[in-house]
């Protein structure tokens, strides 16, 4: 079993107070709470502070905390032989079991599988995990391997971890952020209880090329000066496979080509469209020949990019 | 070890849901939930209806706000107004990456 060091996770000396506890916690709950926080890690620090306040919160727990020494943060330790009365068994192993399962055990276990020998049926615990997928996966559906250690109860209450793999089918029209639910796969219930559900919030993987809102998809496409004033055909990539795109002469940068349903598919049936943004690219270096038409060009030329400063230019006094 | 392979359910795409089922997936009591209700942080799909059914929309809020509730001891007004707020930042981030998505990659 790892050692955590809770009243560091928590910024408090081991003398603090319950009020200078409580704040610690507050202060990073606001900070590191997942639903109202977006830094990096987020979720499994909040799940080390929550597990710390738990623990130092509670004056009982917090005694048997310290009773147990002073070990490196990650330290690998056993609890006494005698904490196995906490479990109502001296046999009990503690192998399967981690900090945070100890401390539960401290009336929690019992608790849940009721006082007194009452058999209270209790639903099982709901999971909330993260499903990476790809923009391919999200367009064609997908099977995610799923491993969760999760804790587990045992027919008297007390909790183990316990390793769980699905496999989850995901049907095809997942987009990011996207809640689904497997139901009956969280937690097992106690006493007769239903089982918890499992939660899968789904993360778009991003895409070299594509970018996503909903089920919408923009893709960038550059093109050449004279493509853009005389049209062309160009080969697109789409999740789906390589359209013809017909680009019409005189396409502007910045110009959206929609193509209806070429975006990913809607979970209630239909498509989202994908669009391709014109951005008009220019070589860098131009030399030889093409540098004496693009001469030519200009010499030629009667178009005016800026004709629509004309009025300004005219009322405006020039400085230097 | 055992490999189960499960089928997924959309969220959105989910039954529409009865207080008790509401009360039964989010973790709050039914009397807690309608407290919920009258502050407006949920809301049945059609106030007419009786008995009320919930969306799947509502769940979500509903299990936030649990979390919240439960980690930050806020009474039902304070869920409301976090529950409010959270709306806001996810509407608003949506338009950011709506308007993202529409830049042209080499500028951004």
């Amino acid at each position: 079993m790892k050692y955590k060091d809770y009243y560091a996770i928590l910024g408090v000396q081991k003398s603090a107070t319950a009020d200078e506890i409580k704040a610690a916690y507050r202060k990073l709950a606001r900070r590191y709470h997942p639903d109202v926080s977006k830094e990096k890690d987020a979720e499994a620090k909040f799940k080390d502070v929550a597990e710390a306040y738990q623990t130092l919160k509670d004056p009982e727990k917090r005694a048997a905390y310290d009773e147990l020494g002073t070990y490196q943060a990650g330290q690998d330790f056993r609890p006494p032989p005698e904490w196995q009365q906490h479990f109502g068994d001296t046999h009990f192993s503690f192998d399967d079991v981690d900090l945070s399962d100890l401390f539960e055990a401290f009336g929690g276990g019992r608790a849940r599988a009721g006082r007194r020998g009452e058999r209270v049926p209790l639903r099982g615990q709901d999971y909330e995990v993260i499903a990476h997928i790809t923009l391919d996966q999200a367009y064609r559906g997908a099977e995610v391997d799923l491993d969760l250690t999760v804790p587990e109860y045992d027919e008297r209450g007390f909790v183990h971890r316990v390793r769980r793999s699905f496999k989850a089918r995901i049907a095809k029209g997942a987009t990011d952020g996207q809640r689904l639910r497997i139901p009956g796969k969280g937690g097992k219930g106690l006493n007769g209880g239903p089982d918890g559900d499992l939660y899968l919030d789904i993360a778009l993987e991003p895409h070299p090329l594509f970018r996503l809102t909903g089920h919408d998809l923009y893709i960038d496409l550059p093109l050449a000066p004279w493509e853009a004033v005389l049209g062309t055909t160009v080969e697109l990539p789409t999740p789906g496979g390589v359209v013809s795109l017909k680009v019409p002469a005189g396409t502007h940068a910045g110009q959206h080509l929609r193509l209806g349903k070429r975006g990913l598919p809607k979970p209630k049936g239909g498509e989202g469209d994908l669009y391709a943004i014109v951005q008009i690219v220019v070589p860098t270096v131009v030399g030889g020949e093409e540098h004496v038409l693009y001469r030519q060009l200009a010499e030629r030329s009667t178009f005016n990019p800026r004709a629509h400063y004309a009025q300004e230019l005219s009322n405006a006094s020039r400085t230097h | 070890m055992r490999v189960e392979l499960t089928e997924v359910h959309w969220l959105e795409g989910h039954r529409d849901l009865t207080l008790a089922e509401l009360a039964q997936l989010s973790g709050f009591s039914e009397d807690e939930l309608r407290e919920l209700e009258a502050c407006g942080a949920i809301a049945p799909l059609d106030p007419s209806d009786a008995p009320p059914k919930f969306g799947a929309r509502c769940l979500v809020a509903a299990r936030t706000a649990y979390r919240l509730r439960n980690d930050f001891e806020l009474d039902t007004q304070g869920l409301a107004v976090a529950l409010a707020l959270l709306e806001r930042i996810d509407a608003l981030e949506a338009e950011i990456g709506e308007l993202r998505a529409q830049l042209p990659q080499r500028i951004r």
